[in-house]
């Protein structure tokens, strides 16, 4: 009986540790690849989301212990054209995380990019589509973003929201409102201009 | 040696038809419900397990002597674990969008049944060879039924095949057949087509 529980032990412990220098062994190979990946998503993202950008600026700000990361964007003459930002939130399943482009007017967006979500299939995953992500652009940010239903925007600061997917539209909102709120606060434009 | 070969044959075609998972085999058919959306995801998907299976098939046909019997299923699912994180690191680092628009299901690989299931009704009592041979054939079968779920439903929810648009503007796309109802209802019409069709062909052999 000692014996077999020797034996269980001893393999066990083989199979764990095999596994596990295995496991190391990848790891040590794929990992900078996905961060590339992700850095490269990213980048091309911060392009996409203020277009006349040749070149950005990193800045970041710790507040409350939180670090908030905005991208610069700075176009052929060396001028700020406007900030990229990540703003990320709940969604209707999942996370969503959206690459907004803020024009250096402080007054309106210059695009989105949706960069992650897990939304429904052929439903809220539209929201990562052109024909959502369009609407944004130029889109007035005072007082704040909103949506509207089944109509054509009225306002310079509504969308139409997603038909059958009024959660997920609402989120997109939501977590641009936030993430922009948090950079006018602090983020103020002379500040960036300088 | 003919006998041999002969063998083999079987335990690869078994898993083509005979047994095909998860439509005769009716296991790992969360992975199926959730990824066949679209045909490239139901390849992915069934590739990746694919990989698994066949890795896992060899280890544990390679350990069967050694592992106590007592223990087998935790040592089979440090085994499977493995291959399945090995097998999603890869597919974050190479092919980012697939990985994205598999989620979490390629971790849930682990706990497929397909996978602990042929570890521990074929690999642990067969030798190396035969084991592949089961894997590929079961691998094979898995990822054959995923596409031609994936085709069907991305054909009806999207009218395109691969993001090809096959059917034109004048296609209103089913949404239900894109969401989890339509993949209950394709599944279930599959499983029922199979039986029919095996059900004549015994037939056939009887009389």
């Amino acid at each position: 009986m000692n014996n077999l529980a020797t034996k269980m032990f001893l393999v066990l412990t083989i199979i764990g540790a095999v596994s596990g220098g295995i496991l190391a062994g990848v790891f040590h190979v794929a990992d900078p690849l996905i961060q590339a990946n992700r850095e490269k998503e990213l980048k091309e993202a911060i392009f996409v989301v203020l277009p006349e950008a040749k070149d950005y600026k990193v800045l970041e700000k710790e507040v409350d212990k939180e670090k908030i990361t905005v991208y610069k964007g700075i176009d052929a003459e060396g001028k700020p054209v406007g900030l990229a930002f990540i703003a990320d939130g709940g969604g209707f399943q999942g996370n969503i995380r959206i690459m907004v482009g803020l024009n250096i007017d402080y007054l309106k967006l210059k695009g989105i990019r949706v960069l992650e979500q897990n939304e429904t299939p052929g439903l809220g995953n539209r929201i990562k589509e052109p024909q959502f992500e369009d609407q944004f652009k130029g889109l007035e940010i005072k007082p704040k973003v909103e949506y509207i239903k089944y109509r054509k925007p009225e306002k310079p600061n509504q969308i139409q929201a997603i038909t059958g997917a009024t959660i997920s539209s609402d989120a997109v909102v939501k977590n641009i409102n936030n993430a922009v709120a948090k950079v006018l606060k602090n983020f103020p434009q002379e500040e960036v201009l300088k | 040696m003919a006998d041999n070969n002969q063998n083999l044959w079987h335990e690869f075609k078994k898993g083509l038809w005979q047994d095909i998972p998860p439509f005769r085999l009716v296991l790992g058919t969360c992975p199926t419900l959730a990824v066949t959306n679209s045909v490239i995801n139901g390849i992915a998907m069934g590739l990746a397990t694919l990989f698994v299976l066949l890795c896992s098939n060899i280890t544990v046909s390679a350990v069967r002597k050694i592992v106590p019997g007592q223990v087998r299923i935790a040592a089979y699912v440090v085994i499977i674990a493995m291959y399945v994180t090995v097998a999603d690191m890869y597919l974050a680092a190479e092919y980012p969008p697939i990985s994205k628009a598999l989620g979490p299901y390629v971790p849930l690989i682990v706990v497929n049944c397909i996978i602990l299931g042929r570890a521990e009704a074929f690999a642990q009592k067969n030798p190396i060879v035969p084991s592949i041979m089961d894997a590929l054939g079961m691998g094979i079968g898995f990822t054959m039924s995923l596409t031609v779920m994936g085709i069907i439903r991305e054909l009806f929810g999207f009218g395109s095949i691969l993001d090809i648009k096959l059917l034109g503007s004048w296609f209103e796309p089913w949404i239900v057949m894109i969401l989890p109802g339509g993949a209950f209802l394709v599944f279930g019409f599959l499983v029922a087509l199979v039986n029919y069709i095996s059900r004549k062909k015994a037939e056939t052999v009887c009389h």
